[in-house]
C-alpha cells in the first residue's frame, strides 16, 4: 500500500501540469488524421454511395433531405407542409447559412465533438483520480483491492482514447462522409457533457435543452446531470433537504427557460408552430417506416392497426422509462448513469442511425478498467462486427438483388440490437460488480473459508 | 390518315344531346374508333365554382369490364336502347387493343354574356381494335354504304396509300389547326356508284413505313433506376413543330409512398438546361396527400424536353399493400397542356390561295389550338415487408426489448452477495437418513 500511495503522491504534483501540456500535440494530430480522412472520402466516389446507405443516414437526419428543406423554402413552400423534412427550424437556418460549407461544418462538429469529450473525460477522470487518492489515504477500499484502482498511467491516455474512438470509430466517420445532422446532435450532447462535468449549470441547461429540442430524447439526461452538479456543490441527493430542492429547481428553471426560448425562436424563425408535429410528431409517432438499424421499422411495418397505438407507447415509453431506476441505483456515479442514458437512447430511439451508437462507443475507454469484470466482450464485439459487415450484405440481396426478403435484413437490425444490448448490460454489470468489490473486497471467501462466487440476488 | 364521321344524331332529351363517331384507320393496320357523346343540362348544378373546390383526381389503373361499362351508358338519355349506344356491345369492346373510357363535366356558358350557366357531361370512349389479332391480318380496309370523308393530306399523289375507286371531289377542312385534304365519297350522289350500282371504297397501302403524321406534342414517361430504393421518374415531351417553341404546363401528381425530391428536379432540352418559367409544388404527406408538381416549360422547336426527378421508395405497412404487391404499385399518368401552334399557320405557302396581309397576322385565334396529353401511368415496385410474419416480428421484436428490460431490471433490483451453495437433494435425504440411524451428518 505504501508504495502505491508514494507513486500516487509523486504523480499528483505533476499530474495536472503534464496532462495539460503532453496531450495536445497527440490531440491535434488525431484531428488532422480525423480530418484527412474524412475530406479524402468527400472527394471519393465512395461519399455518394454511403449518403444513401439507410444504416447512415434516417429520415431524421439524412443530408438529402435537409437539402430538399431548403429547395422547400427557396420554391416559397413551408418544409414542414411535407413529409420529407424533419429537421428542426434552427438546423435548417444554420445549414441555410453554410450549405456550400456542409463538408467542413460536419468536420468540424465532430472534431468538436472529440475535442469536448476529450476535455470532458479528463476533468472526469482528474476527479475520479482525486477522490480514489482521498479514499485510499483515508483507508477506505479493503486491503486486497488495490488491483482495481486505477493508475495515473491508465488515466492517462484515456482522454486521447475517448477522442480516437470517436474521430477514427468507422461508424462516425460514415455517418459524416454522409453528412447526417447526427454530427450536431452528437456535438451538443457532447458539449452538454462538458459543461456538466466542468460544472457550469447554466451552459449545461443550456445544452441539455438544445439537445432536447433535436431529439427528445435527450431529455432524460437532466437526471444525470442534476445529480453531477448536485454532487460537485457537496448537496446530497435528499428529498427532505432544502438546498436540494432549491438547486434542483434552479437548473429546471433554467433548462426550462432555455428550452422555451429556443422554441420561441424557432416559431419566431418560421411564423409557425408547424415544425412541432413535423419534427416532434414524427420522432413519437414513427410514421416514416424506412428500414433502419433500429426495432421500430419492421415492428411497426408488421404490427396489427388496432394495437398500433398501443405499441408505440410502450416503445416510447421504454426509452424514457430507465431514467428513474437507474438514476436511484447510479446515484453516486453520474458520469456513468450518462453513458447508460446516452446508450440505452441510442438502442430504443425511433430513428436510430451508427452516428448515435458512435457517441456511447467513444465513453468505452473511459470504462477500460472494467474489462476484468466484462463476461462476454468477445461474443459481444464479434456479434457487432459481423452485423455491421452483413448490413449492406442483405441489404444488397434484399433491395438490389432481390433474392432475399425483408426478413434477412431485420434479423440482423435485431441480432445488432441484442449484442448493443448485452454490450450496455455487460459494462452496467461490469461497473456494479466493481463497486461491490471496492467496498467488499476483491477475493471474497464463503463462511467456510473456500472462494466464493458472486451471485445476483 | 383517312377520318370519316359516321353519324351525328340530335335528341331533344333533357337540354340538349349530340352523338357522334369517327373512325379512323391506323398505319398499323388497326381501326380506331371514337365515340362521342355530349349532355348538356341548362340549370345551375352548383351555385358557384370556386377555385378552391377544383378536385383533381386520378385512378391509375383500373380493370374496365362490362362493369364500367353498363353505368357508364346508363348516364346517356336513353341509356343503351337508341344512337350509337346501341354499337357499344362488351364482348366487341373488351376484345380491342386499346380501351378509354372518361367522363367529363364541366361548366359552360350559354348566351352571348354567359348570363344562363349550364352544366356540360362528355362521355367519350376511344377503341382500337386489333385487325391482326381479330384474324385478318390485312391493312386493307374497306367500307361501303354512307358518305365518306378520306383523309388523304399524307398521300395527295396516291404516294402512300391508293384509293379506289378514285373521286374527282376533294375538300380541305382545317383540323386540329393542320389543314387537311380529303377525298369525298358522296353516297347520296348516285354518280358515285357508275355504272355497277354499288361502291366499293378500298384503302391500298403501298409503303411498309410511311412517314407518320407525328402529333406536333406529345409526351412519354417512364421510371429509371435499379433497386428497391431509390428510383428517378423520366418526362419526355416532344415538341415536332419545325420552328415555334411553345410553352406546356405539366401536372404531377405522384403518390406520397414515392417521396419526390423536388431538389433533383432538372429539366433538359437540347442537352441544354431549360430552366421552368413557373413552379408549384406542393409536398405530399403521408398516408394523407400525394405530391402535386405543376410547372410551365417553354418548349423549343422541334426538340424532345426531359424532365427528371428523383424519388425514394417507402416501405408501407402490411396492411396498405394491395393483395398483389410485387406486381407494383400504379402511378397516375401526368398531364401535359398546351396551346400548340397551328400547322396551318405555319404554312408559307399560305400567300398564294390567300390575300397577302392575312400572313402579316400570324398569330391569329386560330393558329394555335388547346391540347392536353395524358402520358403512360407507370408501375412501380416498392420494398414489401413478409406478409406472413407479423406474429413472428411482433414476438422477436418484444422479445429483444424484453432482454435488454431484463437485463436491465435484475442488475437494477439486484445485488451482489456471497453465493452459499444449497444443498442437493441427495445430500439432503441421506442426511434425513442419518438423523433417523443416528449416525453423524454428511
Amino acid at each position: 500500500v505504501s508504495t502505491l500511495s508514494l507513486c500516487f503522491r509523486i504523480n499528483r504534483r505533476s499530474g495536472g501540469l503534464f496532462l495539460q501540456t503532453k496531450m495536445a500535440a497527440p490531440l491535434t494530430l488525431l484531428v488532422i488524421v480525423a480530418v484527412t480522412i474524412r475530406a479524402v472520402l468527400f472527394r471519393s466516389s465512395l461519399a455518394e454511395l454511403i449518403s444513401e446507405r439507410v444504416e447512415v443516414v434516417s429520415p431524421l437526419n439524412s443530408w438529402k433531405r435537409v437539402v430538399e428543406g431548403l429547395a422547400l423554402l427557396d420554391l416559397g413552400v413551408s418544409p414542414y407542409s411535407g413529409d420529407v423534412f424533419h429537421e428542426t427550424p434552427l438546423t435548417i437556418y444554420l445549414y441555410h447559412f453554410v450549405i456550400d460549407y456542409a463538408e467542413i461544418v460536419c468536420m468540424v462538429t465532430d472534431g468538436i465533438t472529440a475535442v469536448a469529450l476529450y476535455l470532458a473525460v479528463q476533468v472526469y477522470n482528474k476527479n475520479v483520480f482525486r477522490k480514489q487518492k482521498y479514499a485510499l489515504e483515508a483507508d477506505r477500499y479493503p486491503h486486497d483491492c488495490l488491483e482495481l484502482m486505477q493508475t495515473p498511467k491508465e488515466l492517462f491516455y484515456v482522454p486521447l482514447k475517448v477522442a480516437m474512438f470517436y474521430l477514427l470509430s468507422p461508424f462516425t466517420i460514415l455517418s459524416c462522409v454522409a453528412k447526417s445532422t447526427c454530427g450536431i446532435n452528437n456535438a451538443i450532447v457532447a458539449l452538454f457533457v462538458l459543461c456538466t462535468i466542468k460544472g457550469s449549470a447554466l451552459l449545461s441547461a443550456i445544452f441539455l435543452a438544445l439537445a432536447t429540442y433535436q431529439s427528445i430524447y435527450p431529455i432524460t439526461l437532466f437526471a444525470p446531470a442534476l445529480i453531477y452538479l448536485l454532487q460537485r456543490l457537496y448537496i446530497p441527493v435528499n428529498l427532505r433537504r432544502q438546498s436540494f430542492w432549491l438547486f434542483t429547481l434552479q437548473y429546471a428553471f433554467m433548462f426550462v427557460g432555455s428550452l422555451v426560448v429556443i422554441v420561441g425562436l424557432s416559431f419566431f424563425l418560421l411564423g409557425s408552430w408547424d415544425y412541432i408535429p413535423s419534427v416532434y410528431g414524427f420522432i413519437l409517432s414513427v410514421p416514416d417506416l424506412t428500414p433502419n438499424i433500429g426495432l421500430f421499422w419492421y415492428f411497426f411495418a408488421e404490427m396489427f392497426e388496432h394495437f398500433r397505438l398501443f405499441f408505440i407507447c410502450v416503445f416510447q415509453i421504454n426509452v424514457f422509462f430507465y431514467t428513474i431506476p437507474l438514476s436511484i441505483k447510479l446515484k453516486d456515479h453520474p458520469v456513468f448513469l450518462m453513458f447508460m442514458q446516452i446508450a440505452i437512447i441510442s438502442i430504443f430511439k425511433s430513428y436510430p442511425t451508427v452516428g448515435d451508437i458512435a457517441l456511447y462507443m467513444a465513453f468505452l475507454p473511459v470504462w477500460s478498467h472494467l474489462y476484468r469484470f466484462l463476461r462476454n466482450i468477445f461474443m459481444v464485439s464479434c456479434v457487432l462486427l459481423a452485423c455491421s459487415a452483413l448490413f449492406p450484405v442483405l441489404w444488397h440481396l434484399w433491395i438490389y438483388a432481390g433474392s432475399a426478403n425483408s426478413n434477412f435484413y431485420y434479423a440482423i437490425t435485431l441480432l445488432f440490437n441484442v449484442g448493443q444490448v448485452l454490450l450496455v448490460s455487460d459494462y452496467f454489470y461490469a461497473y456494479l460488480r466493481r463497486e461491490h468489490h471496492l467496498s467488499h473486497g476483491l477475493y471474497l471467501k464463503k463462511k467456510d473459508g473456500s472462494e466464493a462466487t458472486l451471485v445476483l440476488k | 390518315m383517312p377520318t370519316l364521321t359516321l353519324a351525328s344524331a340530335r335528341s331533344p332529351f333533357r337540354d340538349e344531346f349530340a352523338e357522334e363517331l369517327a373512325i379512323r384507320p391506323l398505319h398499323s393496320g388497326d381501326i380506331h374508333a371514337s365515340f362521342q357523346f355530349r349532355t348538356v343540362w341548362g340549370v345551375d348544378l352548383l351555385q358557384a365554382t370556386d377555385p378552391r373546390f377544383l378536385r383533381y383526381a386520378i385512378l391509375p389503373r383500373e380493370i374496365v369490364c362490362t362493369e364500367n361499362l353498363t353505368p357508364w351508358k346508363k348516364l346517356l338519355p336513353c341509356g343503351s336502347k337508341a344512337g350509337l349506344a346501341v354499337l357499344l356491345k362488351s364482348e366487341k369492346l373488351f376484345h380491342s387493343s386499346y380501351f378509354s373510357q372518361a367522363v367529363h363535366i364541366r361548366p359552360v356558358c350559354q348566351g352571348m354574356h354567359c348570363t344562363v350557366p349550364s352544366w356540360e357531361m362528355r362521355q367519350t370512349l376511344n377503341v382500337v381494335f386489333d385487325l391482326y389479332t381479330s384474324g385478318q391480318g390485312k391493312r386493307e380496309w374497306s367500307m361501303f354504304k354512307i358518305k365518306i370523308y378520306v383523309d388523304v393530306t399524307d398521300s395527295p399523289q396516291g404516294e402512300l396509300f391508293e384509293l379506289s375507286p378514285p373521286t374527282p371531289l376533294l375538300s380541305q377542312a382545317v383540323v386540329l389547326g393542320d389543314r387537311r385534304t380529303y377525298s369525298v365519297y358522296d353516297l347520296t350522289d348516285p354518280g358515285t356508284f357508275g355504272k355497277v350500282r354499288s361502291l366499293n371504297l378500298l384503302v391500298r397501302w403501298k409503303a411498309d413505313n410511311g412517314d407518320m403524321l407525328r402529333p406536333l406534342l406529345h409526351g412519354e414517361r417512364y421510371v429509371a433506376g435499379f433497386g428497391l430504393q431509390t428510383g428517378e421518374i423520366h418526362t419526355l415531351i416532344y415538341n415536332n413543330h419545325p420552328y415555334r417553341a411553345f410553352p406546356v404546363l405539366l401536372l404531377e401528381t405522384v403518390p406520397w409512398y414515392l417521396r419526390l425530391y423536388i431538389h433533383t428536379l432538372t429539366v433538359t432540352s437540347k442537352n441544354r438546361e431549360n430552366k421552368p418559367s413557373y413552379i408549384h409544388y406542393q409536398p405530399s404527406k403521408d398516408r394523407l396527400r400525394p405530391h402535386l408538381l405543376e410547372m410551365l416549360v417553354q418548349l423549343p422547336p422541334n426538340s424532345v424536353t426531359e424532365v427528371t426527378v428523383q424519388f425514394e421508395r417507402a416501405l408501407l405497412k402490411w396492411t396498405e399493400y394491395p393483395p398483389d404487391p410485387n406486381h407494383g404499385f400504379y402511378v397516375g399518368s401526368s398531364v401535359l397542356s398546351a396551346l400548340v401552334p397551328s400547322l396551318v399557320a405555319m404554312d408559307t405557302n399560305i400567300t398564294q390561295e390567300h390575300p397577302l396581309f392575312s400572313s402579316f397576322f400570324l398569330c391569329k385565334e386560330e393558329s394555335s389550338y388547346f391540347m392536353r396529353v395524358y402520358t403512360e401511368p407507370l408501375l412501380v415496385n416498392l420494398p414489401t415487408p413478409d406478409f406472413s410474419m407479423p406474429y413472428n416480428v411482433i414476438c422477436l421484436t418484444c422479445t429483444v426489448v424484453a432482454v435488454g428490460y431484463g437485463s436491465f431490471y435484475n442488475l437494477l433490483t439486484r445485488t451482489f452477495q456471497v453465493e452459499e451453495p444449497s444443498q442437493s437433494l441427495a445430500k439432503r435425504l441421506a442426511n434425513v437418513i442419518r438423523r433417523w440411524r443416528g449416525v453423524p451428518q454428511l
